[in-house]
């Protein structure tokens, strides 16, 4: 009988009703959306309402200044922050992108020799937390004149540092049949074509996944800006929305829809290239941190 | 004829080797750069004392002695074990919950699969801003939700006993990515082993525990040892919300590492430092690999 119920559905189905599944999903949605509702409705809050305890769910009138207040706020202009985290995160990103997958090319599909030796060196750097670097890259940044200035920010991602996407791209190289690189090479084409050409125009879903989590990585990041740099000029979004912060008060309104805005294009990628998102982290395991 | 054909052969892979090497070029300049030349002189530093503005002069063992004089170093690491110890086994539960639940097949449920990773791409530093806010002793949400089951406010983030729980609460409304990571295992144990259980007389908890949780232990693996790792690492967190407060309960390592180093720039201990924590994470994660002969089952031997 068991057999029967269960048939081709998963273990829970057999057990529980839809009601109760509904239920379930529900509550735990909930929970996931709570905090993130209070974030909108805090944002379309009237001024000084947010302080009201117990406080109102809803807000009630609804209004948009906050939104306004906060891009023209003045001594922080938020376009010019929005600006540094767009060039930020474009330039790395187009970095690690095209670094990443020349890299990976050479360890996936040219047999030279110390190949190996070299891989297991990249792989090892996986293993170093971020903060160990962050003390001597500050040194070598300031030797170079780089302290305040983009700079640290974007030429690194240029020379593969990820190397964790150098390894996720080698392993889908790994899985295009060699032949086609035989195929072209005979036609007369170089790596470089073949490369270009041939493996990276089959390689969308692995790219993909490596422009999405570089483009939240660099978007979100905090800990990069506030050490390399020191000018309101080259602040970022992650950074600016600090000094909605102060010892006299919080604008909590203000501050909730500079958040908003700092993550409505990151919204807009994840509702655009989810399929993406979530191929890449059952690729990795890892979800942009 | 055998020599040119070697001669071919030597030739071809020496283009090879040319080859290869100009593909990797970029990482290998990178690697030496800002990766091996780094850490060769984070080495040196450690034995030094720099105070940025002037060079390191060399101090020998002095920043091993203050090391292990200085209760701050175990302060912030007896944090960190705690926030991770306490936090990345709570995260693993609470995603698998999750994922157990967007495993039902029921219609609509790609909708609450994107819920439930929502809050996962939200940027760390709105996020804290946010439960900062959530956590306000006076006006904020939690307390709000308390007092509809009458138990009193609470001062959460500035209240030394709460603190730290209150941060792991604040991460465990982002394991979406842990959660994805379950939800791929759970689609792919056969539903034959429920079948089989099912004949056998499994209930549904039993099922879950002799048939999930085997057949995706190497995920659990896999979540806790990256989860372990990132945890040692929090940093955004202290050090917007609660600056490592209140009396130290947040001060966590990479706060203390950063405070030396870029506030009141003793680059030199702050090198040792860094060196210490990098050790802890390659033994915690060596052990974990040890642990893991034990517990962990993979399909293909």
């Amino acid at each position: 009988m068991g057999v029967l119920r269960g048939g081709m559905r998963p273990l829970s189905s057999a057990y529980l009703s839809n009601t109760l599944r509904y239920a379930l999903l529900i509550f735990g949605g909930v929970i996931c959306f709570v905090p993130l509702g209070w974030m909108l409705s805090t944002s379309l809050k009237m001024p000084g309402t947010e302080f009201i305890f117990p406080p109102d769910l809803i807000p009630r009138p609804v209004v948009w200044s906050n939104y306004i207040d906060a891009v023209t706020r003045p001594g922080h202009p938020f376009f010019l922050y929005t600006r540094n985290s767009v060039v930020i995160t474009l330039s790395a990103t187009l970095g690690t992108v095209l670094t990443s997958s020349f890299v990976a090319f050479g360890f996936a599909r040219i047999r030279f020799r110390g190949r190996d030796f070299w891989f297991i060196v990249l792989l090892s750097t996986l293993m170093l937390p971020d903060v160990v670097r962050l003390i001597p890259s500050f040194i070598l940044f300031k030797i170079l004149g780089w302290i305040d200035t983009l700079l640290p920010l974007i030429v690194p991602f240029w020379f593969g540092v990820n190397a964790f996407y150098v390894f996720l791209i080698r392993q889908y190289f790994r899985t295009i049949p060699l032949e086609l690189d035989e195929a072209a090479l005979m036609d007369g084409a170089t790596y470089v074509r073949i490369y270009w050409q041939v493996v990276l125009p089959i390689s969308g879903p692995v790219l993909g996944a490596v422009t999405i989590f570089s483009v939240l990585t660099h978007w979100n990041d905090f800990l990069g800006p506030l050490i390399y740099t020191n000018s309101v000029d080259l602040r970022t979004l992650a950074l600016g929305l600090r000094f909605f912060m102060s010892r006299t008060g919080t604008d909590w309104n203000q501050l909730m829809a500079a958040s908003i805005l700092m993550l409505a294009p990151i919204l807009a990628l994840f509702f655009s290239m989810q399929r993406y998102f979530i191929r890449g982290i059952h690729m990795t395991g890892f979800g942009g941190r | 004829m055998e020599k040119v054909l070697s001669m071919l052969g030597t030739r071809t892979q020496l283009r090879r080797d040319v080859l290869g090497y100009m593909f990797i070029a970029p990482w290998l300049v990178g690697f030496i750069v800002f990766t091996a030349g780094p850490m060769v002189g984070l080495v040196y530093l450690a034995f030094t004392r720099y105070p940025v503005l002037s060079p390191p002069t060399f101090n020998g063992l002095d920043n091993l002695d203050r090391m292990l004089g200085d209760r701050f170093f175990t302060i912030s690491l007896w944090n960190t074990a705690y926030f991770t110890f306490l936090g990345v086994p709570a995260q693993v539960v609470w995603a698998l919950l999750l994922a157990l639940l967007l495993n039902m097949r029921v219609h609509g449920v790609n909708l609450f699969r994107t819920l439930y990773y929502l809050p996962t791409i939200i940027p760390g530093v709105a996020s804290v801003f946010l439960w900062m806010y959530i956590f306000n002793p006076d006006y904020g949400l939690a307390n709000y939700i308390l007092s509809l089951f009458g138990i009193p406010g609470q001062a959460w983030l500035w209240d030394p006993e709460l603190s730290k729980p209150s941060l792991i609460i604040m991460e465990l409304w982002r394991v979406g990515t842990m959660m994805v990571v379950f939800l791929a295992g759970l689609q792919g144990v056969p539903q034959s082993l429920y079948d089989a259980a099912a004949i056998d007389g499994a209930g549904l908890f039993a099922q879950f525990r002799h048939v999930t949780v085997p057949m995706i232990t190497p995920l659990i693996f896999f979540n806790l040892v990256v989860g372990i790792i990132s945890s040692f690492q929090i940093f955004t967190a202290a050090y917007i919300a609660t600056q490592g407060g209140p009396v130290h309960t947040t001060l966590f390592y990479v706060l203390f590492v950063y405070r030396h180093a870029f506030e009141n720039l003793r680059m030199g201990y702050a090198s040792l430092l860094a060196w210490v924590l990098f050790f802890i994470i390659l033994v915690f994660t060596l052990v974990q690999f040890r642990m893991a002969r034990i517990w962990v089952f993979y399909e293909v031997e």
